[in-house]
């Protein structure tokens, strides 16, 4: 496959948000201002463009069935991928604790802006999601599986802003008072999500 | 002992993975057997789908082997590989070979003394990978029947080809033109033929083009690696193009 | 006599699995109230913003979203009930990872006896399974309740909680079957005479995005009927 294809593929037609419904909790908690979407949105771009291209080499070299098979010969029957969901969780929340000590370290302000989103994105379902579906697509090469980390990345990213920017316009909008905040914030992204809709089927 | 002190968390960390990774290995081991049997059962279920013979998936073992007489490995060249099992071959790993490195897994189906031939079959459709079988009536020409199933296709659009009735158009189709010459059979959109068996084409399913289109792709791309065979072992000649 | 003895050492056990020194029944009014809670009032989907992520991508048809939502209360049941136990071992540091292995390790068994015993469902759910380690419910509630709480009462939480979270996913699901193929659990509901009469099947129903929409519905009666839920801004 093309880098580009998977590039764009993974912004636009698979988006994590859009068309998976992945990643959501932090998505409708972290939207209300586009200052601290942006500050998550970098952050998840960051996270899975490490985490996707480290589990594609654990994947591929530790659990497939016939991985072991650099070790010696012998191991070519082994089958370990029942351990790919422990494995990939546990790479993910030790990125994450990384990330947090880097951005508490480098960035202050944007980590108390940030507050307690920042750990929850060890459970955000966009970061094991990209993991889960780069094994089940079957990349051929680490380079592939780094660019579709970071497309998938990007994708939540701008995801969030356009909601975060949406909802920040919405508050001067006359929105009947049972709806507002997170029934309305839910109708958008269904609308959204069709929009992109349109995106389907595109192959470059 | 100071539930914050290194050695317990060490200690701690310890236990907790030597429980969980026994546990795991245990029931992944145990259950192994059933889980490949659910595989195996069904891809036999798929083959025996395409010649007519609908049977649960537990009990697809018997008739499979009753009706299936020959299971041959093919080589792009239509040479038998002795070296390859046809059953185990993997679709997924050798369409991303080259083609003179592919095994092409061939059925022989005998049903009270007709003959048909199986093709496994596999392509891309709108969003992830669809897969199939085709027999084909032993003129090497008229579809017996055709199976399909998708990973990811949009519920309702492109998994439809799943269904009874888009699996039922490609009964009798023809996979070569009037003059002999290998076309396949083309998923169409506003199709006006009816139920014109000797058009290569069948209705495409509304507002899946893109699947359709995969379908029509996988068919044409595979089966024609398995013309050289027909051309050497049947007594029909195809006319490759 | 008999009897009275009984009951004096369930309440004992009860006592030791909940560690506060009320004592009330198996099903007294405060634990029904651990069950019936998330039902409504603080469903973790529609009022604590839990746990969508994994849900709606698979409640096109009722029964993929029924053992989706049986998947997670068999995980959050044990998982809570695990770190309840162990709520007095392990060290504060690496709670959050030994949270993550267990919920893991409780999804990956979950994974394997589907694949084993439920392979056509298994198959649709695909990844979906394993994004029940991800599910914020999980994590939340063993954040929020089975650190603090006893053994019983963390599992009844688990409990409650996944069916706060079963109850929208399967009724997301209904509204999606019903409209967009005419059927429920695969038989079909809308009579033959409707379609001669010219309805049709909502096509717009089985698209990815009506599942937000039908949420964001759900979200608008709930919160039209308990008005103490509406947010400010």
């Amino acid at each position: 496959m093309d880098l580009i294809n998977i590039f764009v593929k993974s912004i636009f037609i698979e988006n994590m948000v859009f068309a998976y419904f992945l990643g959501m909790c932090s998505y409708l908690a972290v939207s209300k201002s586009v200052k601290t979407a942006v500050g998550l949105g970098a952050a998840v771009v960051f996270v899975l463009g490490i985490t996707v291209p480290i589990n594609w080499l654990l994947d591929t070299y530790l659990l497939k069935p016939g991985a072991l098979i650099w070790l010696d010969a012998e191991y070519a029957s082994i089958d370990l991928s029942f351990l790919s969901f422990i494995m990939f969780i546990a790479v993910i929340a030790s990125m994450v604790q990384l990330v947090e000590m880097v951005v508490e370290r480098f960035a202050p302000a944007l980590y108390g802006a940030l507050g307690i989103f920042l750990p929850l994105i060890a459970v955000n379902c966009a970061i094991l999601g990209g993991s889960l579906f780069m094994q089940q697509k079957d990349f051929s090469g680490i380079s592939e599986a780094a660019t579709y980390g970071i497309g998938s990345g990007i994708g939540f990213f701008l995801a969030i802003l356009a909601i975060a920017a949406i909802r920040e316009k919405i508050t001067y909008s006359n929105v009947p008072a049972p709806l507002r905040g997170l029934g309305i914030t839910f109708i958008i992204t269904g609308l959204m999500a069709l929009g992109f809709m349109s995106f389907m089927g595109i192959e470059i | 002992m100071d539930r914050n002190s290194n050695a317990y968390t060490f200690l701690f960390v310890i236990l907790l993975i030597a429980i969980v990774a026994s546990a795991l290995a245990l029931t992944a081991t145990s259950l192994q057997p059933a889980q490949a049997e659910n595989v195996t059962n069904e891809k036999m279920q798929n083959i025996l789908g395409t010649v007519g013979i609908e049977v649960a998936r537990d009990s697809a073992q018997i008739p499979f082997d009753k009706y299936i007489v020959e299971r041959i490995a093919l080589d792009s060249k239509g040479q038998e590989r002795s070296d390859v099992d046809a059953f185990s071959v993997d679709l997924k790993k050798e369409l991303k070979k080259d083609v003179e490195e592919q095994s092409f897994p061939l059925y022989v189906a005998d049903i009270d003394g007709a003959k048909y031939y199986i093709v496994p079959l596999r392509g891309k459709g709108l969003w992830d990978a669809i897969w199939g079988y085709v027999a084909l009536k032993d003129d090497v020409n008229t579809i017996k029947g055709a199976v399909f199933d998708h990973k990811g296709e949009t519920p309702g659009l492109g998994a439809e080809i799943t269904q009874m009735w888009f699996k039922k158009s490609f009964d009798d189709e023809k996979i070569l033109d009037s003059s002999g010459n290998f076309v396949g059979v083309d998923v169409q959109k506003g199709y006006q033929g009816g139920d014109n068996k000797a058009d290569n084409a069948v209705d495409a399913i509304s507002g899946a083009t893109i699947t359709g289109d995969g379908v029509t792709k996988m068919i044409t791309e595979r089966l024609q690696n398995y013309l050289p065979y027909f051309q050497n072992n049947t007594n029909v000649k195809v006319a490759s193009n | 006599m008999a009897e009275n003895k009984k009951l004096t050492k369930k309440e004992d056990l009860i006592l030791f699995l909940s560690d506060t020194d009320e004592r009330e029944g198996l099903l007294g009014k405060k634990n029904r109230k651990l069950l019936t809670d998330p039902l409504t009032d603080n469903n973790p989907i529609t009022v604590q913003v839990l746990g969508i992520c994994s849900a709606l991508a698979i409640t096109v048809k009722l029964e993929p979203a029924i053992v989706m939502s049986l998947a997670v209360m068999a995980v959050m049941a044990f998982s809570n009930m695990i770190i309840s136990m162990l709520r007095n071992s392990i060290p504060s540091r690496i709670r959050i990872i030994v949270q993550l292995v267990i919920v893991a390790a409780l999804v990956i068994l979950v994974d394997q006896v589907l694949r084993a015993y439920a392979y056509d469902v298994s198959k649709q759910l695909s990844v979906f399974v394993g994004l029940i380690i991800t599910n914020c419910i999980v994590m939340g509630r063993l954040e929020a309740f089975a650190l603090g709480n006893g053994v019983y009462k963390s599992f009844l939480d688990g409990i409650g909680n996944a069916a706060g979270y079963a109850f929208i996913l399967i009724l997301v699901a209904f509204f999606r079957e019903l409209l967009g193929f005419g059927k429920l659990l695969g038989v079909q509901i809308i009579p033959d005479s409707w379609y001669e009469a010219g309805y049709s099947n909502n096509g717009l129903m089985l698209l990815s995005p009506m599942a937000l929409i039908t949420v964001g519905l759900i979200i608008w009666v709930q919160r039209s009927r308990s008005r103490t839920l509406i947010e400010q801004n």
